[in-house]
């Protein structure tokens, strides 16, 4: 190794270093100021407190079961949303007039505050956890409905008369020309829409729910149990950044060819 | 200009007749007094306005005019891209929209439309696989074409790790791929600096050669209809009209030493006052 090469390396790898020394010093610096100005642990523990709390609770079970409960409805919410946004985004891409009836009234019930259909949704279906998935699909339809539509429609038009010219079958254009090319812009729907889901359940469970992690917060404000509180914002980030992370996995693993691009 | 020696061909017009081998060929494309229009019959546009021109086989023919005169429609049409409104189209005895079935024609667009989510064998290959060729075969064939345009070292690229002018290539290629009779070219160097364009001309010419293959080549340059054609149907803008069908008499095969013939500017001059650019008979080319 040359001593630049030496040097390129050492710098990479402080820099990798800096990224958990930045939470260290955040988690001591929280720590000072609880110390400091001797908080109780109901205004705001210590990040000792909210380890202790989290572990505990991880062991007995507690974190695990709502932990569960709401990933099956983030799952559930999402699947439904990505099903519907994009076999009906690509009917819609696909079919102007269509376009022009629908748009409307898909654009008019997102100026709804979906929280304000809720109760309805709760009236109609009686299993708790569908009505939250139901409720987080309302709010992730959206944006994954408009990116399938402008992917599709990203197609140029002298690629449609190319594999007109190949006399390739619908079918043929679908999966080797359509699909292929909106997924880069499909994705970017995935990724605002698999955070919106998360963000549909929790409230939904906040609001209503008696169990999951949106009702463990509830519950431990209710109960003045603010260490449990941050153990399970803590748990509901980490789930968070791994879906997020996921989608991001996923999209690398299927747009292969974009990362020879930079 | 240099003296007309470089040839081992006598410099006298028996001669030169006698190099385009499609002079006595049959008709492949036949286009009777086509019309098109865009829009509504009042105030539409007439793209083109009765336009009749046989295609030779095996023939380079190239079209030449202003932008608008309908020459990228026209090869549309023949294409099966889009259908005329008057006269018929008849490529092989057949209309075009049989003729595109049996995929008969492969087009070439002014730019390459290469997936860029496939690699560049994957990309020539797709024709092919979407004719339903089994894999080796067309494995086979993509390495064959890759070879015929010396692209082989960059079978394994994507798009955009190619040049403007290697991406033509490939795109070429690809339109190859099914074997086609015919290769509708549109405009597909426009695009291009004018060292490439001059080398892929001639690629383009090594691969006529070598596949025999009929050529419809839409251009708006008249340095290369004329060093590259048998023939050049010059067109007029608004309504599109074949102004003049000339013969292309140089010898080929042509090199860049084409420029040092006479023929060579008379002919560009000929073009040039078709398309109205020169004054007639004074000569001067610009």
């Amino acid at each position: 190794m040359t001593r630049t090469q030496a040097k390129h390396w050492i710098r990479a790898y402080v820099q990798y270093l800096l990224i958990p020394f930045a939470l260290v010093l955040f988690l001591l610096l929280w720590n000072t100021i609880v110390v400091v100005n001797q908080y109780p642990s109901f205004i705001l523990p210590t990040p000792r407190q909210v380890a202790g709390a989290w572990l505990v609770n991880w062991q007995n079970g507690i974190i695990p079961r709502h932990l569960a409960l709401t990933l099956f409805e983030i799952g559930l919410g999402f699947s439904i949303a990505l099903a519907f946004a994009a076999s009906v985004g690509y009917l819609l891409a696909k079919s102007p007039l269509l376009e022009k009836i629908i748009s409307p009234y898909i654009i008019a019930t997102q100026s709804i505050p979906i929280i304000a259909i809720a109760p309805l949704v709760i009236i109609w279906i009686n299993t708790g956890p569908i009505q939250n998935a139901v409720i987080a699909a309302l709010i992730t339809f959206f944006p994954m409905l408009v990116n399938t539509i402008v992917g599709i429609r990203s197609v140029r038009h002298e690629y449609r008369d190319l594999m007109r010219s190949y006399a390739a079958s619908r079918w043929q254009v679908f999966t080797k020309l359509e699909v292929p090319a909106a997924l880069p812009i499909f994705f970017g729907g995935v990724r605002v829409g698999i955070t919106l889901s998360v963000i549909g359940v929790i409230v939904v469970e906040l609001l209503w729910a008696d169990r999951g992690l949106g009702f463990l917060l509830n519950f431990a404000r209710g109960q003045l149990d603010t260490p449990l509180l941050f153990a399970a914002v803590a748990t509901l980030s980490a789930m968070a950044i791994t879906l997020y992370l996921a989608v991001v996995l996923l999209e690398r693993i299927l747009i292969r060819w974009r990362r020879t691009v930079q | 200009m240099g003296a007309p020696g470089c040839f081992a061909v006598p410099l006298c017009p028996e001669a030169f007749r006698g190099f385009s081998l499609s002079l006595n060929q049959p008709t492949l494309i036949q286009i009777e007094s086509v019309s098109k229009q865009y829009g509504s019959a009042h105030d539409g546009v007439l793209a083109l306005d009765d336009v009749t021109l046989d295609v030779r086989a095996g023939e380079f023919l190239s079209i030449i005019g202003p932008s608008g005169c309908g020459k990228s429609t026209l090869l549309k049409m023949i294409g099966d891209l889009l259908a005329p409104n008057n006269g018929q189209i008849h490529i092989d005895q057949k209309s075009p929209a049989d003729s595109r079935r049996a995929r008969e024609c492969g087009i070439v667009f002014q730019s390459p439309t290469l997936m860029e989510w496939r690699t560049i064998t994957r990309n020539i290959e797709l024709p092919l696989e979407v004719a339903g060729v089994p894999r080796r075969e067309r494995e086979a064939r993509a390495r064959e074409l890759l070879d015929l345009i010396r692209l082989s070292d960059f079978a394994e690229r994507y798009p955009h790790e190619l040049s403007a002018g290697m991406q033509m290539q490939v795109a070429i290629a690809r339109a190859l791929a099914p074997r086609p009779a015919i290769l509708l070219l549109d405009e597909p160097f426009g695009a291009l600096d004018e060292l490439t364009r001059e080398r892929l001309g001639h690629e383009l010419l090594d691969v006529w050669t070598h596949t025999r293959v009929t050529i419809v080549f839409i251009t708006h340059s008249v340095g290369e209809a004329v060093r590259l054609s048998d023939r050049i149907a010059v067109m007029s803008a608004r309504p599109g009209r074949i102004e003049n069908i000339i013969d292309i008499d140089l010898p080929r095969p042509r090199t860049t030493e084409i420029r040092d013939l006479p023929r060579y500017w008379d002919l560009l001059r000929q073009v040039r006052v078709a398309l109205h650019l020169s004054g007639n008979g004074n000569g001067k080319v610009a």
